[in-house]
């Protein structure tokens, strides 16, 4: 088959800028073959080179004496204590599932898992952050269901309980849907296996599913931004198979247990392309892969569509030699590709063989240690103007605007599609604030999170990436967790455009100052730009994903308030309504400047509620909605009706940060109240939860009528 | 009391079954699907939930057909218990050891919550522990759980008292509000919720345990 000739356009369609062939051209010294372009090409996108981000994301604080592997790897790794450790990371799948959203969910939750067990982990629980246009959109109905389906499908046939996420709405993610996946793995902290390929001559071994044509160009495709040819790509989402993935599993954690494997790394974006050489650049070593080896599912396959191929469900290992036989007999035993590539070699070289011919021959280390690395311009992002007046409404009148929204409006609609129990260890369901999972034949349980308020980010970057953390420090507080490490998964615009840079650079900041007051460090995560149709952005939405350890399920807060435990709020609330949902459900205004964020206050507010977890029935965060949506949250999900005594709309709905919403006793309430007192922290009682109404100052209404509204509005917006 | 769980590729709920086992006081041994024979002493089998042989075909059906399937039918009829969950619910109804089918739930969406169940009898080892009526809460988690079967077979399976647990809020469509059913000779029950993820109160429930217990007491008798 002769191979086109490299030409402008060709070099142009694969995503390479002139200045950046300049640079490959430099480093090979010869025209490169058609395969060598595609393989560049897939090394040099934004998507794996983080070129654009790589600077920012270098400022981010990832150490601490809780973390074993910090970014780098497949997944971030912590110490949970007795030789044990959870294994994280989330990860975004935004272009394929915006294009096929059933598969491109899938795949995006298959993709994750594997980053969590090519470590040795076995996945205990799955999250997913999902942002969609406006329910009004055309085509948003359409992408909910895919996306809700589509992660579904594979993660309950995988069999990980799926136990938190977030779901919301707005209308700049009409033309970009983000659908951002976690996972979250255990292993014992001295069996850790890493991508680092070492000894020369050793077998490159194939796992897993066949290669296929799908997917080739995947990546590429996810560093650009959307147009109206957009239906042209469909052909470039894979196709998840979990069942496939989930003897892949297994037969990966046996294969670890035989004590065959040097190193592995799985084939997520750019395949067999980026697998190849992450494990030779990180040992040092240059890899000889033999393409005709390579279980194919279609004829004829070049080298090129080999190379770049995003079939999933396959993973690549270096093999101890001696073990070759017991570690084929696992793959046989479940109906698995088992296939030596290739070799590991001495010198500095990526070697390519199909049929007789060499396809490729580049300097293995210059793929990735070379990528172009940009110092984009940015500009701050400017002042928020200060919130001005705003409209008159009745106080129940705004929580129904809330609960009536399906950004805020109970999730069941989406949290029932997932098997949330899976594996016997949920003790925190979705619903409210964190799941939990407990850590098998331990007492020790996890807790998970995602967060981020993205109108807060637009309106101060930095503000908005603090207080992504600091609400995942409070969501882990609130289920009595001590937060251990955090995973970032930033979905921004172009960063060509020095406005979008500019959220970007300040949202970094903004986490890193947060982790590491919080002692949260980022352990993992990914970085997802160009996140446009037709040049308009998304609100910038830096995911946070984060988990906390629970040393004893004793010290779990799960209870729900019963009739007549007062609410208690920690927390001062000065009565913040600037980038309120209040303000943006019930008015369509997205004004004024995002809630400051005291990380001091943070940290002291999270560390009493810990110290006194005995004290309290029930706990949540205050987030957006403030004290109505909470405690409304809260007191509906026990069946009861809540009375509080504020009477104003920034008292009730005002978004101030570091603060909780408790249930206590009466009769513990003095002993809370002392304790406070004693550790100078802000406690006041704001009502009672209890009957069946809900009144807000002397507003009311019943709580049956509100509770349909809550329980049906998701579905009435979306089916 | 020896119980053996079964493991097809794609089982994804067979270490919680092994547990459930365990708990409640069995030796439990793991058997791997391409095995062609139990055990020696098995008094109960298990087939676990999940998506065996990732549900292509039809649920059940080619784990039916697996050489461990035959085994597992011959200790049926050789009056052996067998208590098969979800997927394992799906398997049973394949290899016949159980009448009907499960078809895609009503509302054509995977369904994972808690439900509230009726047991319908008390003659049967896995339901004697409760009183007839008694209600408890096991999960559900599953796509195909609409169990459906002829009329003629509706009124024998009813008439023989063979409905094991109905759903008090039918989640799925299931005729009958059929949640659970037993075997002719009351050894073999299939059902679509999951009893072995309610063995703890930590986990939203312990009603599940019941189930177990009640099994294994059962054996211990006899």
């Amino acid at each position: 088959m002769t191979e086109p000739a490299i030409t402008p356009d060709l070099i142009a369609a694969h995503g390479l800028k002139p200045d950046e062939y300049q640079r490959l051209l430099g480093i090979i010294g010869r025209e490169p073959t058609f395969t060598e372009l595609g393989i560049f090409s897939a090394m040099w996108n934004e998507h794996c080179s983080y070129k654009s981000s790589k600077k920012w994301l270098r400022t981010l604080p990832t150490t601490g004496p809780q973390v074993i592997c910090g970014p780098g790897e497949n997944a971030g790794v912590v110490d949970i204590g007795d030789g044990q450790a959870v294994i994280f990371k989330m990860e975004s799948h935004n272009h394929p599932s915006y294009i096929e959203p059933h598969q491109g969910a899938a795949t995006g939750v298959g993709g994750i898992l594997r980053d969590v067990f090519t470590m040795g982990a076995r996945p205990i629980a799955a999250m997913n952050a999902l942002s969609f246009g406006l329910p009004s959109h055309p085509k948003t109905a359409h992408l909910v269901k895919g996306v809700v389906e589509g992660v579904g499908s594979y993660g309950n046939a995988f069999g990980v309980p799926t136990v938190g996420g977030e779901v919301r709405f707005h209308r700049s993610y009409n033309g970009n849907c983000l659908v951002n996946a976690f996972a979250a793995g255990l292993a014992d902290a001295d069996k850790i296996f890493y991508s680092v390929a070492s000894g020369v001559g050793m077998p490159v071994v194939y796992l897993g599913a066949k290669t296929g044509r799908d997917g080739v160009g995947g990546a590429t495709m996810a560093s650009a931004e959307f147009d109206d040819t957009i239906e042209d790509k469909r052909p470039t989402v894979q196709v998840g198979d979990p069942f496939t993935e989930k003897r892949l599993l297994e037969a990966c954690l046996e294969l670890m247990a035989s004590g065959a494997v040097i190193s592995i790394q799985d084939m997520g974006a750019a395949g067999l392309t980026c697998s190849a050489v992450e494990m030779g650049d990180k040992g040092g070593l240059g890899i000889k892969l033999q393409l005709d080896d390579v279980p194919q599912r279609e004829t004829n396959m070049t080298a090129y569509e080999m190379m770049l191929s995003e079939s999933q469900e396959r993973m690549l290992m270096v093999l101890k030699p001696a073990m070759e036989a017991e570690a084929r007999a696992i793959f046989v035993k479940w109906d698995l590709d088992f296939a030596i590539v290739g070799e590991t070699i001495p010198e500095d070289r990526f070697l390519i063989l199909h049929g007789n011919e060499v396809k490729a021959d580049l300097p293995l280390s210059k793929l990735s240690s070379s990528a172009p690395e940009y110092d984009r311009p940015w500009v701050e992002t400017p002042p928020a103007a200060p919130l001005g007046d705003i409209p008159a409404i009745g106080l129940i009148d705004g929580l129904r605007a809330l609960i009536g929204s399906p950004s805020y409006a109970h999730k069941a609609w989406v949290w029932e599609q997932y098997d949330s129990m899976v594996m016997g260890d949920t003790v925190r369901s979705p619903g409210l604030g964190a799941g939990v999972v407990r850590v098998h034949g331990t007492p020790k349980a996890l807790a998970f999170t995602s967060d981020v308020t993205p109108r807060y980010v637009m309106a101060n970057p930095f503000e908005g990436g603090k207080q992504a953390v600091a609400e995942a420090y409070r969501n882990l507080t609130a289920v009595g967790a001590r937060p251990l490490a955090t995973t970032d998964n930033l979905n921004f615009g172009n960063p060509e455009k020095p406005e979008i840079m500019g959220q970007f650079v300040g949202a970094i900041k903004g986490i890193g100052a947060a982790c590491l007051a919080l002692d949260m460090p980022i352990v993992s995560g990914n970085v997802s730009l160009y996140n446009e149709t037709d040049g308009a952005g998304i609100l910038p939405t830096p995911t946070i994903g984060a988990v906390g350890l629970l040393a004893s399920l004793d010290e779990l807060i799960a209870g729900q308030p019963a009739s007549g435990d007062l609410a208690f709020v920690i927390g001062d609330t000065a009565g913040h309504l600037g980038q309120s949902a209040l303000l943006a459900e019930a008015f369509g205004m997205e004004s004024g400047d995002a809630p400051p964020v005291d990380l001091a206050a943070e940290r002291r507010h999270g560390e009493f509620l810990r110290a006194n977890r005995h004290l309290v029935q029930a706990a949540t965060d205050l987030g957006d909605g403030g004290l109505a949506l909470a405690a409304f949250e809260m007191a509906e999900g026990a069946g009861l009706g809540v009375t509080l005594t504020a009477a104003t709309l920034p008292a009730l709905f005002g978004e101030d940060q570091a603060r909780y919403l408790l249930a206590v006793t009466p009769k513990q309430g003095p002993a809370l109240q002392a304790a406070a007192s004693a550790a100078g922290v802000p406690l006041h009682v704001a009502g009672r939860f209890g009957g069946d109404a809900v009144t807000l100052g002397s507003d009311s209404a019943p709580l049956a009528a509100l509770s349909t509204l809550y329980r049906s509005a998701f579905a009435a917006a979306v089916a | 009391m020896k119980a053996a769980v079964i493991t097809f590729p794609g089982s994804n709920c067979d270490r919680d079954l092994a547990v459930a086992f365990a708990a409640a006081g069995a030796d439990v041994v793991k058997v791997w699907h391409k095995d062609t024979a139990l055990p020696p002493g098995v008094d109960v089998v298990g087939l676990p939930g999940g998506f065996s042989f990732g549900d292509y075909l039809r649920c059940g059906a080619i784990a039916a057909r697996s050489p461990i399937a035959a085994a597992v039918v011959d200790h049926a009829q050789r009056g052996g218990f067998v208590l098969g969950i979800c997927n394992g619910f799906q398997v049973l109804t394949e290899t016949g050891l159980l009448p009907g089918a499960l078809m895609r739930n009503a509302g054509l969406k995977f369904i994972c919550k808690m439900v509230e169940l009726r047991v319908e009898t008390q003659d049967s080892a896995f339901t004697e522990g409760w009183g007839r009526g008694a209600l408890v809460r096991f999960p559900v988690a599953h796509h195909d759980g609409n169990y459906t079967l002829d009329a003629e077979t509706l009124a024998r399976v009813q008439g023989d008292d063979r409905v094991a647990f109905t759903y008090v809020d039918n989640p799925n469509g299931a005729a009958a509000d059929i949640a659970g059913v037993l075997s002719e000779n009351r050894r073999v029950l299939g059902l679509m919720p999951h009893p072995e993820r309610v063995i703890d109160p930590h986990l939203g429930g312990s009603d599940g345990l019941g189930l177990f217990h009640s099994l294994l007491g059962k054996m211990a008798l006899a």
